[in-house]
């Protein structure tokens, strides 16, 4: 097993009086792809979200317990917000690229950054789009908008300018869904070569999506962690007699 | 029709499904119909009307020839001193007259009245520096009402489009939920302010407030007047900037955010920029409350009509010369047309104005948010 990189313990969140989490524990390992699944509002998404702290945007959310990463807890008060997210970076379900150009899109996080020297930001520009496998469809349109883009490509886009900043956990919450095949197949071999070099949470209601990108499966049933382990192993022989109904289609 | 069916029960025969004519239905409908497009009329006469009376200002030429003919007649009028009341018993002939003929006994009296000079130079004069309608030589220069209301109209916008936009970017981008919704109804209450009472309050306290700390001579000058108006403008430039931000799209500000932006460069260059449209539009639609505001610009300019770049100096805007005149003014005479001519400029700007912040927004709004090209 390799070095664990998110940790959570007793993990509960509110939302104003209903409870959208249940005490979840578990443990994410550096450097693979863990997939959320279960049905729709079971808190899947609302967990990745704790994880680089985007439910501080919503009110009324209150959560007690711990969430770690790389030992730190992250719901500390001495925890810089903006720096977590640097480290944590996030990959929406819609794709969300501004008005703005392809280049502009990807080089906003090093310049918020202070980086503002036009070669390096053309460097670190090419670097991710290239890492998110987009950069030659892309490469003699950099300055136009990102909006002119197909959807597929916008996503992964997206994905380079979460690069960009250089995060170590990307968290994706179904960045596959709006996709057609084609794209999300591509989105799912951009996942497989990411995973060398970072450590990859990913939400998704495709369960074939799961198996096939994952190295770990957990699945979520109400606002609890019904069972978490390897993705074979969940996918073949689960412990649990939910999960086995969950993915195999007799219910959710 | 003839079967009797129970009450409430639908039967479906041949004879139910067939076409029904319903009286309160078609009446509803008709009635409706009728009010909005009463309303759409009346307002486009207001505007004919308007139109219609600065018209005989561009007829000159053809007055020109009949004047020829006339002139010794006129050269009679010119002659008598109480010009009042010879147009005064004109004015109440109008008041018999219907619709349709006033236009031509307007003309025809507009050549009658004629007391100082030409038409031709009445005409040439609109573009004079000299805005003196009641003097024995009236010229009617719209240039000082036009620098007057441009001045203080940048004088209201340099104060109010940035407290406005910072306003509404604190409220939509930072202040906590239960804040933000006591700022927006009280400044949307704001809008609703009679301008009376701003115009009385910039008379009473800001003018000497101001002139304390500038020390400068006249009390009540363009730039008490600016700031007055600056207070209308603001409510209007503050709601729909808030609008225009808190439409901005949630995942624009996730994505900022989730790169590690921090929530003031996340306002700054993701919310700001985005909004752009929304807030020229709001700009805009402050401008025009500005250059149609009356009774402001007569209680704090001062009203003369000066040309000058000095923003202490007195100012009198287009609208205020309107509000000032059009009740002393002779009817039917020139200078009331050039006041009717005013008006309709008025509503010219102020007409662009709107479509230009209400098709410019929606194209490019719809542009940013829909995947065309920028």
């Amino acid at each position: 097993m390799k070095e664990i990189k998110i940790k959570t313990r007793d993990l509960t969140l509110y939302y104003g009086p209903k409870m959208a989490l249940n005490s979840i524990s578990i443990e994410i390992p550096e450097k693979e792809v863990t997939a959320f699944i279960g049905p729709s509002g079971c808190g899947k998404s609302t967990f990745l979200r704790t994880l680089n702290r985007m439910n501080d945007l919503i009110p009324n959310v209150r959560i007690t317990g711990e969430v770690l990463v790389d030992s730190l807890n992250i719901y500390d008060k001495q925890i810089d917000v903006v720096n977590l997210r640097k480290k944590v970076g996030m990959v929406f379900q819609k794709s969300n690229p501004f008005a703005k150009s392809i280049f502009e899109n990807v080089a906003y996080g090093p310049r918020i950054n202070g980086i503002n020297n036009k070669t390096k930001l053309e460097e670190i520009v090419e670097t991710s789009l290239k890492k998110a496998f987009i950069w030659e469809e892309v490469k003699d349109r950099l300055n136009d908008s990102a909006m002119a883009l197909s959807g597929g490509q916008q996503q992964r886009m997206c994905i380079a300018r979460t690069l960009a900043v250089e995060p170590e956990i990307i968290l994706m919450d179904e960045p596959a869904s709006a996709l057609d095949p084609i794209s999300t197949a591509k989105i799912e071999e951009l996942i497989f070569e990411l995973k060398k070099n970072y450590t990859i949470v990913i939400v998704t209601h495709n369960m074939q999506q799961a198996a096939r990108v994952s190295d770990l499966t957990a699945f979520f049933y109400l606002g609890e962690l019904i069972e978490f382990g390897k993705t074979k192993k969940i996918f073949t022989t689960p412990d649990k007699k939910h999960t086995e109904e969950y993915i195999t289609g007799r219910f959710g | 029709m003839d079967k009797p069916v129970e009450k409430g029960k639908f039967v479906f025969t041949r004879e139910s499904l067939k076409k029904k004519f319903r009286w309160s239905e078609f009446l509803s409908e008709k009635i409706i119909t009728g009010v909005a497009f009463l309303s759409i009329t009346i307002i486009v006469l207001i505007f004919v009307f308007v139109f219609k009376e600065a018209l005989p200002i561009f007829n000159y030429k053809k007055k020109e020839a009949v004047k020829v003919e006339q002139v010794q007649k006129q050269e009679q009028y010119g002659g008598e001193a109480d010009q009042g009341q010879t147009n005064s018993s004109g004015q109440e002939q109008y008041g018999v007259t219907t619709n349709d003929t006033m236009m031509i006994e307007n003309q025809a009296r507009a050549e009658d009245t004629i007391v100082h000079g030409s038409e031709q130079a009445t005409f040439k004069s609109l573009a004079g520096k000299k805005w003196l309608p009641v003097s024995d030589n009236p010229r009617y220069g719209l240039v000082p009402l036009f620098v007057g209301t441009l001045k203080i109209t940048l004088i209201a916008m340099l104060f109010a489009a940035p407290i406005a936009i910072l306003a509404a970017l604190f409220s939509a981008s930072f202040a906590p939920y239960w804040m933000r919704e006591i700022i927006k109804p009280a400044i949307e209450l704001l809008a609703g302010f009679p301008s009376v009472v701003i115009g009385f309050f910039a008379l009473m306290v800001m003018a000497s407030f101001f002139q304390n700390i500038f020390g400068y001579d006249g009390r009540l000058n363009a730039f008490v007047g600016g700031v007055a108006m600056a207070l209308a403008a603001i409510p209007i430039i503050f709601t729909i900037t808030e609008d225009a931000l808190t439409a901005v799209p949630r995942t624009y500000t996730e994505a900022s955010l989730a790169l590690g932006a921090t929530r003031w460069q996340t306002a700054l260059f993701v919310t700001l920029p985005a909004a752009t449209p929304g807030i020229f539009a709001a700009i805009l639609l402050g401008i025009g409350r500005v250059f149609g505001e009356t009774m402001i610009a007569l209680m704090a300019t001062g009203n003369a009509a000066l040309i000058s770049v000095n923003p202490f100096e007195s100012v009198r805007t287009l609208a205020a010369t309107i509000g000032a005149e059009m009740a002393e003014v002779v009817f039917g005479d020139t200078h009331y047309n050039v006041l009717f001519l005013i008006g309709s400029l008025l509503f010219v700007f102020n007409f662009s104005l709107n479509a230009l912040a209400e098709f410019y927004v929606k194209g490019k709004l719809v542009k940013r948010f829909q995947g065309k090209q920028s």
